[in-house]
């Protein structure tokens, strides 16, 4: 049974390792689960999940494999059985095989015999721990698990009914969350320039070194801690935009706000790029695109943000643009190219969901840029990719036919 | 050795589970949660309720791992050797322990805090690796080993501005702080507010579950916000009627000027959720 649990949880993308799942079967064999399953769902919680964006997968992991069984599981015997008969899932990695500690299952085996003998004697209620005495073990036994009450009366609710709430939905890795989160997935961006030549003299290691010579003075140079990053951030605004409104702008002041770059400029479009990039959502303010790209180069990282979803026309049609009384003569498509091969390290980001990127358009712009949901999983992965694309690869100009590219998705 | 927790800090009761199984396994407890829901305070309590000495380790972005073990003060060794004061063979003597250095070195059990790991760069974590698992380090400058005689408590705190890595996780114990519910934060309040009355209290409860549910808020304010706002009200006299009118003193609880403004916007709607 508990070998089950831990296959069910590695099934539901929590990877619990060798080292952690004995951990929690030392905790159980010490006495912490006291035999009650709702101290169980923390305690397992505690010992296997370490990340609150796991939650709410392991709230539903437990849900579904405790459902039913609440009322007849017996913690002693499931620990009883699986520590006379100690398994490990076979699916392990070999490096998962390298951390296994080498723990005496025997000592604990002797442990947990003599800690049950104690309850026997306290309580003579069979294999029931603590204060229970012969009530079924599976109670709450005055572990509220909604963690509220102190002192005050517990609720009966059962360990299942509690996961089964979902309280920790909102802590999801694959939802957005709050600017803060985001900033701090944008703060992985920041790559110090540790490839420089050591040309900055490193005052502190200069004393130390100093001081350790006997005061012969020993210059320690190091490569200057400077943030190379530099960021171009494009929005789409307006029309099929708005309902995502609120995340862009959470996205943009989490940007906005990180000191670690060493430029950011930011821009608004409508649908797509074309000549001209705005300063402000509505639009009135611009500057030639073309002005923007000199001032950009392949330092940079650009993000685009939009959902790509349009008419395939403003994609591949020259004037295809959807502003009235403005024209474009190249299409957009080749903007984006063009933008695209100006800066190497760019990506895109949709608040749509990936269900619908199937659409026509989206499916052209992701011929250009990478494209991710515009999540906190989402934009983490952006962020990989930023950081793993590299700033000199040479791109060659691409003669592509922009209406033969549409035609042939 | 049992935690209990204290009059002073209130600790849901899986929370206190928790910290007796990472001081039973001996492994360090790793605590995030919401700024505000008391993960510092954490470690104070434990430190009390046991009768243990804690020792605080402020991280910094700055901060080395090796800063909590030991430091070699050789600018200090070099100026007694130049004006002559103190034995500068003894390099001991200028070999500084860190808090971590400090509770391995020591006789008795002592707790260490170390507080927002995550301030540091992202590999000071692995750095630690070594020293968690083993309770003992190395000093390069005088070839000695300290393991620890009593193995310390160690209380971590995240504030996630960065993610930890996987090696390090394995390693600890974790606890998520939820936000307290209107009924914790009630008896929160008490301990901060032993005399407060119920009508003002009930008022102000309402009212900051509101705004902490309004979508659009930037910085939703917490628990210690919420004391100091109470504290705010009380000290002007201001009515449990007036709270509701008026809200003043936002700026106690909201610290931009555009969520001042976004609740304000909000209240003065003339049908609010929750009301």
């Amino acid at each position: 049974m508990f070998v089950d649990f831990l296959y069910h949880l590695r099934g539901h993308g929590i990877r619990v390792t060798p080292t952690e799942w004995l951990a929690l079967m030392e905790a159980l064999a010490r006495g912490h689960a006291r035999a009650s399953l709702g101290v169980f769902y923390h305690l397992a919680r505690a010992m296997v999940v370490k990340r609150e964006s796991l939650f709410d997968t392991y709230d539903r992991a437990f849900a579904e494999f405790f459902e039913g069984v609440d009322r007849q599981f017996d913690l002693t015997e499931e620990l009883l059985s699986w520590l006379s008969n100690p398994q490990l899932p076979r699916d392990l990695t070999e490096a998962e095989r390298q951390q296994i500690p080498h723990m005496d299952l025997e000592t604990l085996y002797e442990q947990f015999e003599k800690r049950l003998a104690e309850q026997k004697e306290r309580h003579d209620g069979g294999r029931h721990w603590v204060g229970t005495g012969g009530v079924s073990p599976f109670g709450n036994g005055g572990s509220n698990p909604q963690g509220i009450r102190v002192g005050g009366s517990g609720g009966g609710r059962t360990a299942v009914k509690v996961a089964g709430d979902r309280r920790y939905r909102n802590l999801r890795s694959d939802i957005v969350l709050d600017t803060r989160q985001m900033g701090s997935a944008l703060r992985r961006l920041r790559r110090l320039s540790s490839d420089d030549q050591a040309h900055e003299l490193d005052l502190e290691k200069t004393i130390d070194q100093s001081a350790r010579n006997g005061g012969e003075i020993e210059i320690v140079m190091g490569p200057p801690r400077r943030n190379r990053l530099r960021v171009l951030l494009l929005m789409d605004v307006g029309g099929s935009m708005d309902p995502h409104a609120a995340l862009c702008e959470k996205l943009f002041s989490a940007a906005h706000a990180s000191t670690h770059f060493k430029a950011f400029k930011h821009y608004y479009f409508h649908n797509c790029p074309y000549e001209r990039l705005y300063s402000d959502m509505s639009q009135l303010k611009g500057r030639p695109t073309a002005e923007v790209l000199k001032e950009i180069d392949e330092r940079w990282c650009v993000i685009l943000v939009g959902d790509a979803y349009m008419h395939p026309y403003e994609l591949t049609q020259r004037g295809g643009i959807i502003n009235y009384g403005a024209r474009n003569e190249e299409t957009g498509l080749q903007w984006l190219q063009r933008l695209r091969q100006r800066c190497p390290a760019s990506v895109w980001l949709n608040p749509e969901s990936e269900r619908v990127w199937g659409a026509p358009t989206i499916k052209t712009v992701r011929t250009v840029f990478p494209m991710f949901p515009l999540t906190l999983d989402g934009l983490t992965e952006a962020v990989d990719t930023l950081r793993g694309a590299k700033p000199n690869i040479p791109m060659k100009e691409q003669a592509v036919d922009p209406m033969a590219a549409f035609r042939s998705l | 050795m049992r935690f209990s927790g204290t009059s002073t800090y209130i600790t849901s009761p899986e929370l206190r589970d928790i910290v007796n199984v990472a001081i039973d396994l001996q492994k360090p407890l790793l605590m995030k949660g919401e700024p505000g829901t008391g993960k510092t305070r954490l470690a104070e309590a434990i430190a009390e309720d046991l009768g243990l000495e804690l020792l605080v380790w402020n991280i910094k972005s700055t901060t080395k791992a090796r800063d909590g073990l030991y430091v070699y003060d050789t600018v200090a060794r070099l100026n007694d050797a130049r004006f002559g004061d103190g034995d500068v063979r003894n390099i001991r003597a200028y070999i500084k322990h860190g808090p971590l250095g400090r509770a391995f070195a020591s006789e008795k059990r002592m707790i260490v805090l170390i507080d927002e790991i995550d301030k540091a760069d992202l590999e000071f974590p692995n750095d630690l690796l070594h020293e968690l698992d083993q309770m003992s380090f190395l000093v390069d400058e005088t070839g000695e080993t300290i393991t620890a005689r009593e193995r310390p408590i160690v209380i971590i705190t995240s504030n996630n501005e960065k993610e930890l890595p996987d090696a390090f996780l394995r390693r600890c114990v974790f606890h998520f702080i939820d936000f307290p519910t209107p009924d914790f934060m009630r008896d929160i309040v008490h301990v901060h507010h032993p005399d407060v009355e119920k009508a003002l209290l009930d008022e102000v409860l309402t009212r900051f579950f509101w705004i902490r549910d309004l979508p659009e808020l930037r910085k939703r304010p917490s628990t210690s916000e919420l004391v100091d706002w109470i504290a705010a009200l009380r000290r002007a006299g201001i009515s449990a009627e007036r709270i509701t009118a008026e809200l003043p003193f936002l700026g106690v609880l909201l610290k931009r000027e555009t969520d001042v403004e976004l609740v304000k916007r909000a209240a003065s709607r003339p049908r609010r959720p929750g009301f």
